[in-house]
């Protein structure tokens, strides 16, 4: 089935206030600058936001969160050299953090998509964010129970989307993209370029269309830390 | 407590070498963001080592020279990496089934303090800062082997290598040797054993700037390093 194309502002413009969003992205590789901008300029508010990490300088996840549009994030590694603007709203209380560990988060992101609610590891077994949850034995081991994620909305970047929503990504840029394209019930993919179906090797697909709902193109992408390295700030 | 200045100490440099002989042919390692990175380069030749990062690549190389460098091909520590050869390029989720599956042969990582039993402690120092834990815990309870890479000490000169960890845990009894900057331990039925001191230094010296008992098994040898 073709997918419908959008431009930026049209892709996010229904993302409702409260809205739970994966964003694609480890630091900037992966990060969908563009269409972070469009939500910021959408303008939701009270959002819960699920990165790898939370921001670096003053585009992108940082400036949403500098707009102080996120209310909760759910990373694994919210510092870095140039995540000030978590850490200041952190530090003020003004954002709340739910810290997991990145293959739990990954995991809990993939069972989202996958329709598993619930998943047993050993990750977290004896340390403080194991806590409150219930462990069991299996074989001799101890094991943490993990929730599935799921978002209401995804927001990923790929290098090429062919009209049916396959998509192929650019080096590590993938991270977490074919995991939170699972587990959102609406997923937006801005991509360097659109081709019609046929315009990916089926072998070589990494996401299969069925999991994306909206395409935008972007023909030439911000990288996130070239922005960072040149202090651009957004809006 | 201070080390004497006759004591060899190892450098950054030279721990990374260290590490890096205990690193059979064949393997699957993860190295840890800052000083493990160095590990990579010190690999004896003819030794065949495939390195994997959480971010999704396994088989990559060094860092590209000047102007070549791509944002989307970094490790888990965002710094810019090669592709080899017969490398891969896979999401998060194979990414971790490689850690958490017990298909990495061996991690290296930092700590804050590692215990007599074990259990490490290497991603929150205190209350105050911002918590952040990365890939650390899956690789400590998912990897087959772990090692450690630190300093002996602290920068205040406080013991790394502890009766039982003060900082929140990264995992419960996983690691199985330390390459310090003066001594390699073994972690054995929840005791320190000591294989190796630098030269300058003997077992009671060592003993007075680590926090649990050291045992030993024979003689130690002598920790030395190009």
């Amino acid at each position: 089935m073709r997918k419908p194309v959008y431009d930026l502002a049209g892709a996010v413009a229904d993302i409702p206030d409260g809205a739970t969003i994966m964003i694609g992205g480890f630091g900037g590789a992966g990060a969908p600058v563009e269409l972070v901008h469009a939500l910021i300029d959408q303008g939701a508010r009270e959002l819960t936001v699920v990165n790898n990490n939370a921001g670096n300088g003053a585009v992108g996840l940082a400036a949403l969160i500098r707009e102080r549009r996120v209310r909760k994030m759910i990373c694994s590694f919210p510092r870095s050299a140039d995540s000030s603007v978590f850490q200041e709203l952190y530090a003020e209380g003004a954002l709340q953090l739910e810290l997991v560990p990145q293959g739990t988060l990954a995991e809990r992101i993939r069972a989202g998509g996958a329709g598993i609610p619930a998943f047993f590891t050993r990750t977290s077994v004896g340390t403080p964010l194991a806590k409150g949850k219930e462990e069991r034995e299996f074989d001799g081991q101890r094991y943490v129970m993990e929730r599935w994620l799921k978002a209401d909305y995804a927001l990923v970047k790929a290098r090429r989307a062919d009209a049916y929503g396959n998509l192929l990504y650019n080096m590590t840029a993938r991270n977490f993209a074919p995991l939170m394209c699972m587990a959102a019930a609406t997923t937006i993919v801005q991509a360097s370029e659109i081709v019609e179906p046929g315009g990916i090797d089926p072998e070589a697909v990494v996401t299969p269309g069925i999991f994306v709902n909206r395409l935008v193109e972007v023909r030439a992408p911000a990288q996130e830390e070239r922005l960072v390295a040149e202090g651009v700030r957004y809006p | 407590m201070s080390i004497d200045t006759k004591v060899k100490k190892l450098t950054r440099q030279q721990m990374a070498w260290r590490a890096a002989q205990d690193i059979a042919d064949g393997s699957y390692v993860n190295l840890g963001i800052g000083l493990p990175e160095l590990v990579a380069r010190c690999v004896p030749p003819g030794r065949h080592v495939t390195y994997h990062t959480e971010n999704g690549l396994l088989g990559f190389g060094e860092r590209p020279p000047a102007g070549e460098e791509d944002p989307d091909l970094v490790n888990a520590g965002k710094k810019p990496v090669t592709l080899l050869p017969g490398a891969a390029l896979f999401h998060h989720s194979d990414s971790f089934a490689m850690i958490r599956g017990g298909h990495l042969d061996l991690s290296i990582l930092g700590a804050f303090q590692v215990a007599q039993n074990g259990d490490l402690a290497n991603w929150q120092a205190g209350e105050d800062a911002v918590p952040a834990v990365g890939g650390a815990m899956d690789l400590v309870s998912g990897v087959k082997q772990v090692f450690v890479l630190t300093e002996h000490t602290t920068r205040d000169g406080k013991p790394k290598l502890v009766d039982a960890c003060s900082y929140a845990l990264t995992g419960a009894g996983v690691v199985s040797r330390v390459f310090t900057d003066l001594a390699v331990v073994d972690i054995r039925d929840g005791h320190f054993v000591v294989l190796e001191i630098v030269d300058g230094l003997d077992l009671a010296g060592l003993q007075a700037v680590t926090g649990a008992p050291l045992h030993t098994d024979g003689t130690p040898g002598v920790l030395q390093a190009p």
